[in-house]
């Protein structure tokens, strides 16, 4: 958990669950760590961490199942993947056509750099 | 209503107002930040809470109870403090015991587990414990109370890294089986932050913020820029402080940010409730 960021520690702890079911760690239909372990681990008020889960609950990435916890959704990956791509462009795009104005880049220039990138 | 309630408190050490007309109500089953500087009136209030110092003026309520001389009201409350009240000669197996007296609830097999993972030897005596392990055996005591409201006036005093990693993780533990109101008073700021969900934070006598901390985090933004271009920004805004380098300036804003009225060349960034806590309390 990063306090610097700039995002409140609930949006946070959403993320680091979607990132946890992005990489595997937690797959579809198999159970996410409970607020109490989210909690204790990051050192954070049990109220944020639910608040944090809840995110994903309304979100229909996990479900609940009665007296058992917080399960993966079927289908919660590309669900995911596709809310991931949109904040994609909202958060590295924009910004980097702000910042290619700022500094008097070229589209072509960044195009460029955005292929020189990739070959890396 | 449940709760704790100070109403209109008011203590005067011969020409020091060290609380004045303080009202407050520390809910159930919320862990309370209670921040301010040396001397701002922090143990005052605590011990005029629990009764170890009697107020001039106002009262202090616990669900709904006085607790003016009132043995079933206190006895919600447990106060560990910095300083010591048990008996210097005393083994600390036997505080456990003796707490238990006055603490029904408290749960012994509970407190050696603690002892256990903070290695902690119960059969030391209070006088030979070091300044880190003499606020864990009144840590340990404080968490084994099964006491409704938990006040923990600078609960991680001596601790090393690792003991203030360990009692974090043990009280969000404890808190998550068994909901309480714990108010931390603190000055390691950015350790207890993630824990506490609302803030009270106290200067010179008064309560200057009572708010949930995230609320309160989402309202404080630093600014830098120029220092022309800042001085213009800040004009119409709540300025709480500002550094100068040069002519780069740092301000210091408490306020809600619209993004989009940011002009460029101002670069903006959030404060941690640390920055926060100094830049309100600075004289």
């Amino acid at each position: 958990m990063n306090f610097e960021d700039e995002r409140p520690i609930f949006q946070q702890i959403a993320q680091q669950m979607e990132d946890g079911i992005l990489s595997g760690a937690f797959p579809e239909e198999t159970q996410i760590p409970s607020t109490t372990e989210i909690s204790v681990n990051y050192k954070i008020n049990p109220a944020t961490a639910l608040k944090g889960i809840n995110i994903l609950v309304d979100s229909g990435i996990v479900y609940k199942k009665r007296g058992l916890g917080m399960f993966v959704s079927e289908g919660a990956v590309t669900t995911l993947r596709g809310k991931r791509k949109e904040e994609f462009f909202e958060n590295y795009i924009t910004k980097l056509a702000g910042e290619a104005r700022k500094l008097g880049l070229t589209q072509g220039e960044i195009v460029s750099m955005i292929e020189r990138g990739f070959n890396q | 209503m449940s709760g704790i309630e100070v109403r209109n408190t008011s203590k005067n050490y011969g020409s020091v107002h060290a609380l004045k007309a303080v009202s407050v109500h520390f809910e159930e089953n919320k862990i309370y930040g209670l921040l301010g500087r040396n001397g701002a009136g922090k143990s005052t209030l605590l011990n005029a809470i629990t009764g170890r110092i009697f107020a001039d003026s106002g009262e202090v309520l616990v669900d709904g109870e006085a607790t003016l001389e009132n043995d079933h009201a206190l006895g919600k409350i447990y106060m560990m403090s910095e300083k010591n009240y048990y008996p210097e000669g005393m083994k600390i197996r036997d505080v456990f015991k003796w707490t238990k007296e006055f603490y029904p609830d408290f749960d012994t097999s509970y407190a050696n587990k603690l002892a256990e993972r903070f290695e902690l030897n119960t059969d030391k005596k209070v006088r030979t414990l070091s300044t880190g392990y003499s606020s864990i055996f009144k840590l340990i005591t404080a968490l084994s109370t099964n006491a409704r409201y938990i006040l923990l006036d600078e609960p991680v005093l001596g601790l090393d890294a690792n003991h203030r990693d360990l009692f974090y993780r043990i009280l969000i533990e404890k808190y998550s089986e068994n909901p309480c109101t714990v108010i931390i008073s603190t000055h390691l700021i950015e350790e207890a932050a993630g824990v506490i969900e609302h803030v009270v934070i106290i200067k010179d006598g008064q309560v200057i913020k009572d708010e949930s901390r995230e609320e309160l985090m989402s309202k404080g933004y630093t600014a830098t820029g120029a220092a022309s271009v800042i001085d213009k920004f800040t004009a119409d805004k709540n300025l709480l402080g500002a550094d100068s380098l040069g002519g780069l300036k740092t301000a210091y804003i408490l306020g809600t940010l619209d993004r989009a009225a940011v002009p460029d060349g101002i670069e903006i960034s959030k404060m941690d409730l640390q920055r926060l806590f100094i830049q309100l309390t600075n004289a």
